[in-house]
């Protein structure tokens, strides 16, 4: 037995894993103390101003967030209600309609999308995407319905909806191709199992395929949901940047800001006065909490459904 | 009615380029339990699944031949689901559906046949889950999942599953070859007395199952059929030595 010369080793491998575990817990707690430290000044000014308040004007030392955070929560909010289908009937179409050879060609562009950096989304928004909508869309819209004020005008062609529908296009790849895995590892014999029983292909997706994906789906769109609130380059070269919405202005085409595009388009100028800054630390706490609180959630449903599923 | 329930003609099926049945007829009478014998990779599966369209799922299968339910084909008078719902399945390996209580397990058939009467659900449950021998097990919890039950009750749920629509014909592959030996009699027993309603067509590998519980046997080898006829003859008096060679077990 060399087991002795063994446990040096064990030992050693066993505190390397430990140390890089702990490296994690720390690097986390570092970041969450050093926005909680540089939050303070806003906070012990302004107090909850940064979540309630709807104007922000650093001359007036004004710092409301709501804005922001709302247009956060919206815009990925409406990027989830759009990738999820759309990714869906890419999965189903990819797993159990579509010809097995164009299958690597689906996967391919799927990989591709999710690979381009998002200042390359932002770009081809900023100069494609955003006139062709505005011409396209946006002003017949509100030329037919635009007095709702959901639809109202003007039409900038930068706005909430355009970073929606980047937001969308750049989770889409993400969903989709974690689906595409899930789906097609249900395994074959709950399948046959199901079109023995006189199922069509559609009754075996619905009753076979989706309870089995369900899960893994959700941990998808979480991760989607994940991306679609971090985003930055992209929807801060895209939404306009503006703060009428959605208090002054309700409509969907209005330009907005959210957590990240203001911190990213206001940080550098902000280092002259502390409590500008401050504000802006304090909105990234803020979207910290979202997302932590999320992923919270996110776990214990998908423990209870676990519970329930007994798989 | 007439005697036989399935005529099988000159049925042959590929993957892709390989051949795996070659030119197989067969009756299948009324109301008979048939096993279908033979040694790996002879073509049992295949056969019984080209029975009820299965074959076709698999990617680069191909069938030719005449498969036919009371007088109508299968392949070209019949659509896949219907053929399904009128030829029942048994598999290998148990698969309740893990996403389904041991209820919704067995009428799982019905509601996609669109049936959702509650009174005639619990019926069938019932009547089908007794039938299995199943009913005394689960009976105080049908909310279970169907994956929590033993293996051997697993099975005997799959086949209250299949019967729940009363299908006319009902195919087993290898149905206890997972099972331990008491599961495995009380599947045989069930299978003596499916027959009083449906045919049953049962692969074995296990020759002494199919002198055990079958009426009529059939003998595949390597794609073909090489004997077919009332079990205790193709047993005592077979026709051909490899058959004979076979149910001796001095090979497969």
């Amino acid at each position: 037995m060399n087991y002795k010369s063994n446990s040096f080793f064990e030992k050693l491998f066993k505190s390397t894993l430990k140390i890089a575990a702990l490296i994690v817990i720390g690097i986390f707690i570092l970041l969450f103390y050093s926005l909680v430290e540089r939050s303070i000044p806003s906070l012990s000014q302004n107090g909850l101003e940064i979540l309630l308040g709807t104007s922000w004007d650093p001359n007036f030392e004004i710092f409301g967030g709501a804005p922001a955070i709302l247009g956060t929560l919206f815009s990925s909010a409406i990027a989830l209600v759009f990738a999820l289908p759309i990714s869906l009937c890419i999965a189903i179409f990819y797993t159990e309609y579509g010809p097995v050879r164009l299958r690597p060609f689906i996967s391919g562009v799927m990989d591709l999308l999710a690979a381009i950096p998002s200042v390359i989304y932002g770009i081809w928004g900023l100069w494609t995407l955003s006139p062709i909508l505005k011409i396209n869309f946006q002003e017949p819209i509100i030329a037919s319905i635009g007095f709702i004020p959901l639809f109202s005008g003007p039409a900038y062609g930068l706005s909430i909806f355009l970073a929606s529908l980047i937001l969308t296009i750049m989770i889409t790849p993400i969903i989709s191709s974690i689906s595409i895995d899930i789906f097609s590892k249900t395994p074959m014999p709950l399948r046959e199992g199901m079109f023995a029983l006189g199922a069509t292909k559609w009754e075996v997706i619905k009753n076979v395929v989706f309870p089995f994906a369900k899960r893994g789906v959700f941990a998808a769109t979480i991760l989607g949901l994940g991306r679609a609130l971090g985003e930055t380059m992209a929807v801060t070269m895209v939404i306009g940047n503006s703060y009428i919405w959605p208090f002054k202005s309700i409509s969907l085409f209005s330009s907005a800001s959210t957590i990240t595009s203001k911190i990213a388009s206001e940080f550098p100028e902000s280092v002259v006065n502390i409590i500008h800054n401050s504000s802006l630390i304090s909105l990234a706490l803020v979207l910290l909490l979202i997302s932590i609180s999320i992923n919270f959630v996110a776990e214990i449903i998908s423990k209870k459904s676990a519970g329930r599923l007994n798989v | 009615m007439s005697e036989n329930k399935l005529k099988v003609e000159s049925l042959s099926a590929w993957f892709y380029e390989k051949q795996v049945l070659n030119q197989v007829s067969l009756d299948f009478p009324d109301k008979k339990v048939i096993a279908i014998i033979g040694p790996s990779g002879c073509g049992k599966t295949t056969f019984i699944r080209c029975l009820n369209r299965m074959h076709e799922l698999t990617p680069g299968a191909k069938v030719k031949g005449r498969v036919v339910l009371d007088g109508k084909d299968i392949y070209t008078e019949m659509d896949a689901m219907e053929v399904r719902r009128k030829i029942g399945m048994v598999f290998q390996k148990p698969n309740p559906f893990p996403n389904m209580s041991i209820y919704d397990n067995v009428v799982a058939g019905l509601k996609l046949m669109g049936i959702r009467d509650k009174n005639l659900l619990d019926k069938v449950v019932e009547s089908k889950l007794r039938e299995v021998g199943l009913w005394d097990e689960v009976s105080d919890d049908l909310k279970r999942s169907g994956a929590q039950l033993s293996g051997g009750q697993q099975q005997r749920l799959c086949i209250a599953r299949a019967l729940a629509t009363d299908p006319e014909v009902l195919l087993m592959d290898e149905p206890t070859s997972s099972l331990d030996p008491s599961s495995t009699a009380k599947i045989e027993s069930l299978v003596r007395v499916l027959k009083n309603h449906a045919t049953v067509i049962i692969i074995t590998h296990n020759v002494q199952q199919a002198a055990r519980v079958s009426d009529y046997t059939a003998f595949l080898y390597l794609g073909d059929l090489i004997e077919f006829g009332e079990t205790k003859k193709v047993f005592e008096s077979p026709k051909n030595p490899l058959t004979e060679k076979y149910v001796t077990g001095r090979f497969g």
